[in-house]
């Protein structure tokens, strides 16, 4: 049990340390190109992972004009079509979402939100960013190399990841990809520390961890994760890469290629596949968890009512962080793994989805008896409940072995995995830039086209990926530029395929209104004010918005509460601010 | 209220989208039908788990829409329905696993009666090998693989000189005959897919893999490859048919054997011209 701490003034206590003086840029390039300041560095982060995401979600498009319509767009070959697919899909995971939440999200609300003056390591944070941009740009490149980027899938599987029949696997494709990699992952770690350190060291004077926002409870467990997921990548990244450059076989067995004797021998291509699923699996969760904390502090504010059951969502965080590490396996249940395995690994699976429901009810609950605000980032949250419930129930399909068998490898699998790790955290990414546009520009998005952005996106989007599901069952492979003419798929399929692109395109488009929205309103939104959601927690009760360098002024912020007191009863606002000392206790502060 | 419609017409839509879907599972055609059975579960469950949840939130939105003046309870937590919460999920979630781990159980318990089959997949064909009238399949490495050896059998293996050889040609199987399919590859990871059996297995070069099945119903069933094997993958199509007793004895007995394409140059020949 946590212990209950009184919450009068008194209870905070005395400062252990001076404050340390910050760095204090000079000149506009420490400024604002090789900045320290988290919250510049946030926003370098976001802008290149969402420019990078823009290319993937055009990548989409061009893998929904192949299906849809098969055979009428000559420049779609099959090596190009993988190599789409395969871009497409390691930029939305890696690039796009992992950047976005801990780059982004991570440098921006961390300091804030804990009530620090900035990251612990304001110089390892900027060299973070500018690793990851680098890795970036080696991305791009393979785009303009000989014989282009690698069409191996984002799973990278040796043998063909790096063998003539995978477009990329003998030119440079696949070696810039694993060089990307493997800097993202220099880069990461270099932020990742600092996310940690911030968390555990960096909290002002009353900021308990039974206090913290969930938002920062989402990133700092989820930063753990990639801390001890990502060595696990890289290790592959670099093994794969001396498999290929110096004709190593550590997953190279003894191979005929085209009829030719290759001189690989002895490796193991499955455990390539641990490998990158000892990682693969917590990222899913790397992405989920930043959304699930900010998700909680949406719905929690806009329906101004306290987060029901904090410490359960707290401690469902952590054990769900905790448990996906011994998950891995469920994503090679057809790869030929012992398969006694397969008992473990469903029991485990489906043991997750125990806290992973306990959530869901949760932010429902959350909902009943508030006073629900319907303005964009709610509206946001209420499709992410939706998607990410229907993607987790598919989840049960896919991870109780037996009826994964049947399902594997099908796009019943593609439908699950977007729904719950691609749709779900974008709308709570979408969510969270209406709700923090506010605080980082000084300056309200506009609403109209929020909402139209919401309903295009949301509807969209289910439209996409609900269908799907049903192509899944019908049988029809994923990874499979054409339908084929096999007996049991009927023409039908064919018809659901042009529908489910005509809704991408749809969705594709109308993201445009969002770009134009994120411009437009930089000038011609409506003032904020310092507080306009009259939220709670510190990044709200800055005294500048958007908060100056340093972030709180000459005092930082003392803290005398949860983050969640909305609606307390007595008080005369409909929320206390997480530094607001008042004569009102609610008692339920832990 | 808008809102809340719009939750609820997501959730009619979904439900009558599944119900009236013509896009559903092939029929089956092996004794596997406990997956399908499990999916239907699996459907079942979770599907009334959607229904109530999403329905509910429609309704907390339509009932505890902002109003002016409206106070939103203060209610930090509730032990009780926290516990009951954990509780039910805990059961749905066992409903689902323990009868899919029993299945499972069959999955991998291979019966002894069961005929073994190889297939062998490379870029981008299937290759079969099916042991002859020794019952026994012979051993077979990549390293031995040459033009006159597609499928690298150890040629000082007597168990291997009977063995038939298919080679660009469909697979026959008796109906109610168990067969452990042995699944090789020559180069890269390959996946034999079959929809009608449901069972499928990836093929992972420098070991053998397997399943097990029982085929039931006689037909005739596209192949295809279903784990990514390069930028053929999509098109690395067979056939395979699941004869009656009497048909499959014939089929059976026009297939050459290993011993006898090493010896007979013609066949050997003609083999090529095939590929
Ligand atoms: C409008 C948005 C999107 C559309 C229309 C879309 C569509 C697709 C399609 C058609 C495929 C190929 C399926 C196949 O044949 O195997 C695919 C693959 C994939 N997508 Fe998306 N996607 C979208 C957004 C996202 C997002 C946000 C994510 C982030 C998690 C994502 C992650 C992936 C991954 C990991 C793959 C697998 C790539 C592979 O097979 O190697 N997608 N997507
Ligand atoms: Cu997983
Ligand atoms: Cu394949």
């Amino acid at each position: 049990m946590v212990e209950i701490e009184s919450t009068s003034p008194a209870s905070v206590p005395p400062a252990e340390v001076e404050e340390v003086e910050l760095y204090h840029a000079t000149n506009f390039w420490t400024k604002y190109v090789f900045s320290q300041d988290a919250k510049i560095i946030a926003i370098q982060y976001s802008g290149v992972a969402i420019s990078i995401g823009l290319v993937a979600l055009v990548l989409s498009s061009l893998i929904r004009l192949q299906l849809g319509f098969p055979e009428m767009f000559d420049f779609i070959t099959p090596e190009s079509y993988y190599q789409f697919v395969t871009m497409h899909g390691m930029i939305m995971v890696v690039y796009l979402l992992t950047a976005l939440f801990l780059g982004g999200f991570g440098n921006y609300l961390i300091p804030l939100m804990v009530g620090a003056r900035d990251m612990a390591f304001p110089y390892v944070n900027m060299l973070s960013f500018w690793i990851y941009f680098l890795a970036v740009l080696v991305l791009v490149a393979s785009f303009f190399v000989p014989g282009g980027p690698t069409g191996a899938g984002w799973t990278l599987y040796p043998p063909q990841a790096i063998l003539s029949g995978t477009p990329g696997g003998t030119g440079l494709g696949i070696i810039l990809m694993l060089v990307s990699l493997a800097l993202f992952i220099v880069g990461f770690t270099m932020g990742g520390l600092n996310y940690v350190v911030t968390v555990l060291q960096g909290r002002t004077r009353g900021m308990t961890m039974m206090r913290l926002p969930l938002t920062v409870w989402g990133i700092f467990t989820a930063t753990v994760l990639a801390l001890l997921a990502f060595p696990a990548l890289l290790v592959a990244t670099v093994m794969m890469l001396f498999d290929r450059l110096l004709e190593t076989s550590f997953f190279m067995p003894s191979l005929v290629e085209f009829g030719d004797q290759l001189s690989y021998g002895g490796g193991s291509p499955i455990l390539f596949q641990h490998l990158f699923w000892f990682f693969g699996h917590p990222e899913v969760y790397i992405v989920a968890l930043p959304a699930f904390g900010i998700v909680s502090d949406l719905i929690s504010t806009h329906a101004r009512k306290n987060i029901f059951g904090y410490r359960m969502m707290v401690w469902a965080i952590v054990g769900i962080g905790a448990l996906s590490f011994i998950v891995w396996a469920h994503h090679m249940y057809v790869s030929g793994m012992h398969p006694y395995f397969g008992f473990f690994f469903a029991t485990t699976t489906l043991i997750i989805a125990v806290p992973t429901a306990l959530k869901v009810y949760n932010w429902i609950l959350t909902l009943w008896n508030g006073n629900i605000h319907l303005n964009t980032p709610m509206l946001f949250s209420l499709g992410f409940i939706v998607t990410f419930l229907n993607g987790g129930l598919t989840g049960l399909f896919l991870g109780n072995v037996i009826v994964d068998i049947p399902l594997s490898d099908t796009m019943f699998v593609v439908a699950h995995f977007h729904m719950v790790m691609g749709v779900a955290p974008i709308l709570v990414v979408l969510g969270a830039i209406y709700h923090w546009y506010p605080k980082i520009t000084g300056r309200m998005l506009d609403e109209g086209f929020g909402k139209i952005h919401f309903w295009v996106t949301f509807v969209g989007s289910y439209l996409i990926f609900f269908p799907m599901h049903y192509v899944g069952l019908v049988g029809v492979p994923r990874r499979y530029p054409e339908l084929g003419d096999a007996a049991f798929i009927p023409d039908s399929v064919a018809t659901l395929n042009s529908f489910i692109s005509i809704a991408a395109f749809i969705v594709g488009i109308a993201q445009i209104l969002f770009l134009y929205n994120l411009f437009w309103s930089l000038r011609n939104g409506r003032l904020a004010g310092a507080n306009p959601w009259r939220a709670t927690t510190l990044e709200w009760q800055t005294p500048e918005t958007p908060p100056g360098h340093g972030n709180f002024g000459p005092e930082l912020p003392l803290v005398y509460r949860w983050p969640y007191d909305y609606s307390v009863p007595g008080a005369s606002e409909d929320f206390l601010a997480q530094n607001d000392p008042g004569p009102i206790d609610s008692g339920n502060s832990p | 209220m808008g809102v809340a419609l719009a939750l609820v017409i997501i959730v009619i839509g979904s439900v009558i989208f599944h119900l009236l879907s013509p896009w559903w599972w092939t029929p089956i055609a092996t004794n596997w039908g406990f997956m399908d059975d499990m999916i239907s579960l699996t459907f079942w469950i979770t599907g009334v788990v959607y229904v109530v949840i999403l329905l509910f939130v429609a309704y907390c939105v339509y009932k505890f829409q902002y109003r002016e003046g409206r106070v939103a309870a203060y209610e930090p937590e509730n032990n009780k329905l926290e516990t009951w919460l954990t509780v039910l999920t805990s059961l749905g979630v066992a409903a689902l696993l323990a009868p899919g781990l029993f299945v499972w159980f069959q999955f991998v318990t291979v019966p002894e009666d069961a005929t073994e089959i190889e297939v062998v997949g490379q870029q981008w064909s299937w290759s079969y090998r099916l042991p002859g009238a020794d019952g026994k399949l012979g051993t077979a490495d990549n390293r031995l693989i040459s033009d006159d050896n597609i499928l690298g059998i150890n040629p000082d293996d007597p168990y291997g000189q009977d063995d038939i050889v298919i080679d660009g040609d469909d697979l026959h199987l008796a109906v109610g005959q168990p067969v452990k399919m042995l699944l090789r590859s020559v180069d890269v990871l390959h996946d034999y897919y079959v929809p009608e059996f449901r069972a499928k297995m990836d093929m992972v070069p420098g070991m053998i893999t397997y399943f097990w099945m029982e085929p039931t119903r006689v037909g005739t069933y596209d192949v295809l490859c279903a784990e990514l094997c390069g930028i053929g993958h999509g098109y690395m199509s067979g056939i395979v048919l699941i004869d009656t007793a009497e048909d499959y004895a014939v089929w059976i007995g026009e297939q050459i054997t290993f011993a006898e394409m090493s010896t007979n140059k013609d066949i050997k020949l003609t083999d090529l011209v095939d590929r």
